[in-house]
């Protein structure tokens, strides 16, 4: 068990996300060795993706429609070039291949690098974040709370002039920054979320966003060009030789015009949309949800736009692009757990339970008075209130409409819309929001234990199941 | 020397307490950090000082992200060649995230270490918070600087002025 260089890195990550779990399992001993090398990011990435080349490239664990996306581009292309671009040079001009081959360049290296990097994925919050912003929704629920259900987790902000729900991600611990939303599929938020495309293998989001329009607006002028040129083919030959003997003598245009028949439609369709959406700056999420439509008031607008089209296109495609913030190639630091382990915002519910039990436990901590009396809700002590941020109190979330979904994602991608749930979906029981003064005094201990290694493993429930199954297997 | 003193830092005094400095989003997903001060950081660093450091920070930010001329044209030429040049190029972004984690650096060796706090580099937290540690000695000889010392002898920081 080489460690670093397995045979495949998925295999590598699977292997990697087993052996942090628990010590007890009988599986783990194998894997232990590789303490000299030091792990990765993108190893102990807590989202459902897959890493390639060292983590270099990252894509959605699903990815078999990537593959056929490939496979369709490539084989059609591939056909036309082989079959019908030697008689149409021929006969025409010598331009069509070379044009037919940029195009192709293009297609290919949009579609590559929508599909293998990061959509603008956001980091979840470190344990002490969480814990800072926990206390925040302590303080503001304190004064009105006494309902039996916790009150839903908003923020409200104003954006240029128009109010902005922020909703909290259970998973990822943050208040959802705006435009962004969490991708059910991948388990991550995604920062200007657009949709989760299986096509490209991938979120789009605000990192691939502008490869992604490349991609299909590349894809639906190279669809156009390969089916004029393969109906001219067929058109020239059968005038010489008459329609059946043409069809005879290139099999292979056939089916190319198949393709491209079929996907024409719905490839330049989708470019349409989405140059509308980018001309008036809007995600689609934004647009199925009908977020800045005049219907749901007279002065709802969209706050992100730059009040004109041309503008907002260049932004969207030439502006500047935003690093990633995963840092997924970075060494995971050692000293972080000892930093993030027994640190005040953790230890902060557990205070008021077993103070004595706290204090043993982390010798560290010896401004203990002064974390007790920080507990008390004083709302002007913390950072919470800022000019524009202010905590809403059981204000239900609008349900989110989803009118004219057949309408708009009749094309070809898929948009989850399940977000308001989705937090829920794969919280295990440690994890599930519940009021911080019913922590059990146990679990806070448990989690500044264990943190770095526990906060990723147990939010993958899928990862839970492989570790059941690989030690039912051992067991056998 | 410096350097050594961070290390110091990390070393011999233990954490007591985060502060995190959130996003200002009133104009829009542009990354701004507010400006209002933390009253947990009111008796260890001046006012201005650390409202100076979030508006630099701010002003770095604004940098990056400025759209105009210089970025329409690194975006062409991406564009230009299917986006193969950013195998090869830094973008704009990343040289300003360079010099951000630069002067991230240089305050806090000039101006938080030695009252015992340290900023974090926001790219490390997400972008969503600049988180600001704050060290209490552990043996409360206050070596380092009078802010730190004179804290300690509050009884840790901010934390006690809510008695």
């Amino acid at each position: 068990m080489t460690p670093g260089g397995g045979s495949g890195p998925m295999k590598d990550c699977e292997y990697s996300q087993i052996s942090t779990h628990s010590s007890s399992s009988p599986m783990e001993s194998p894997h232990k060795k590789k303490k000299s090398v030091p792990k990765r990011k993108w190893e102990v990435f807590p989202g459902r993706n897959k890493f390639f080349c060292n983590g270099r490239i990252m894509m959605a664990r699903q990815t078999g429609v990537f593959y056929l996306t490939l496979v369709l581009i490539l084989v059609t292309s591939g056909l036309f070039f082989a079959f019908d671009c030697p008689y149409l040079s021929e006969k025409i001009t010598p331009a069509i291949p070379a044009i037919g081959g940029i195009l192709f360049f293009f297609v290919m290296g949009t579609l590559l690098r929508t599909s293998f990097s990061d959509p603008g994925v956001l980091p979840r919050a470190t344990p002490d974040e969480a814990a800072d912003l926990e206390r925040q929704i302590d303080i503001a629920n304190g004064c009105s709370s006494g309902g039996y259900r916790p009150p839903p987790r908003t923020k409200e902000v104003i954006i240029n002039g128009q109010t902005v729900k922020l909703k909290y991600c259970f998973t990822c611990k943050i208040f959802r920054p705006p435009r962004a939303s969490h991708c059910s599929l991948c388990d991550n938020c995604v920062e200007r979320f657009d949709h989760h495309c299986p096509w490209v293998g991938n979120c789009v989001g605000k990192r691939n966003y502008r490869f992604f329009y490349m991609f299909i607006l590349s894809l639906s002028f190279l669809t156009v060009f390969i089916f004029a040129f393969v109906i001219t083919h067929v058109i020239l030959r059968s005038q010489q030789t008459g329609f059946l003997n043409a069809l005879k003598d290139s099999p292979a245009s056939v089916l190319e015009a198949v393709v491209c028949f079929f996907s024409v439609w719905s490839i330049v369709g989708l470019s349409g949309f989405h140059t509308y959406l980018i001309s008036s700056n809007q995600t689609t999420n934004e647009d199925i949800k009908g977020s800045w439509s005049n219907k749901r008031g007279k002065e709802n607008y969209n706050p992100y736009s730059y009040g004109n089209i041309f503008t907002n296109c260049c932004a969207a495609l030439c502006g500047p692009l935003s690093p990633s913030l995963i840092d997924r190639r970075g060494f995971i630091q050692p000293d972080t757990p000892q930093l993030a382990g027994p640190s005040n915002g953790i230890t902060m519910y557990g205070a008021t339970q077993s103070q004595s039990n706290m204090a043993a436990a982390t010798p560290l901590l010896q401004s203990e008075p002064s974390i007790t009396s920080e507990e008390l809700p004083l709302p002007g002590k913390t950072s919470l209130s800022g000019p524009c941020a202010t905590l809403t109190l059981g204000q239900p979330t609008p349900p989110s409409s989803m009118p004219n979904l057949t309408s708009d994602s009749g094309l070809t991608d898929i948009i989850p819309l399940k977000e308001e749930h989705e937090g829920h979906q794969f919280l295990t029981p440690e994890e599930a929001p519940s009021p911080p003064g019913m922590l059990p005094s146990g679990s806070p201990m448990a989690h500044s234990r264990t943190m770095h290694v526990l906060s990723l493993a147990s939010q993958d429930s899928l990862h839970e199941d492989s570790v059941r199954g690989l030690v039912k297997l051992s067991s056998v | 020397p410096q350097v050594h003193s961070l290390q110091e830092l990390r070393r011999s005094a233990s954490l007591a307490t985060k502060v995190f400095v959130q996003r200002d989003y009133s104009d829009g997903t542009t990354c701004q950090f507010q400006t209002k001060f933390p009253p947990e950081l009111e008796s260890r660093i001046e006012r201005q000082l650390f409202e100076e450091t979030v508006k630099t920070l701010n002003g770095f930010y604004a940098e990056a992200e400025k759209i105009g001329g210089s970025s329409y044209l690194e975006g062409c030429l991406a564009c230009a060649t299917a986006y193969f040049i950013f195998l090869c190029m830094e973008t704009h972004y990343e040289k300003v995230l360079k010099k951000i984690s630069k002067y991230i650096q240089d305050q806090n060796e000039k101006i938080y270490a030695p009252r015992g706090l340290l900023l974090t580099d926001p790219l490390e937290r997400g972008m969503r918070v600049i988180e600001i540690s704050i060290y209490e000695d552990r043996c409360s000889s206050g070596s380092s600087s009078s802010g730190s010392s004179s804290s300690s002898s509050g009884g840790g920081g901010g934390g006690a002025g809510g008695r």
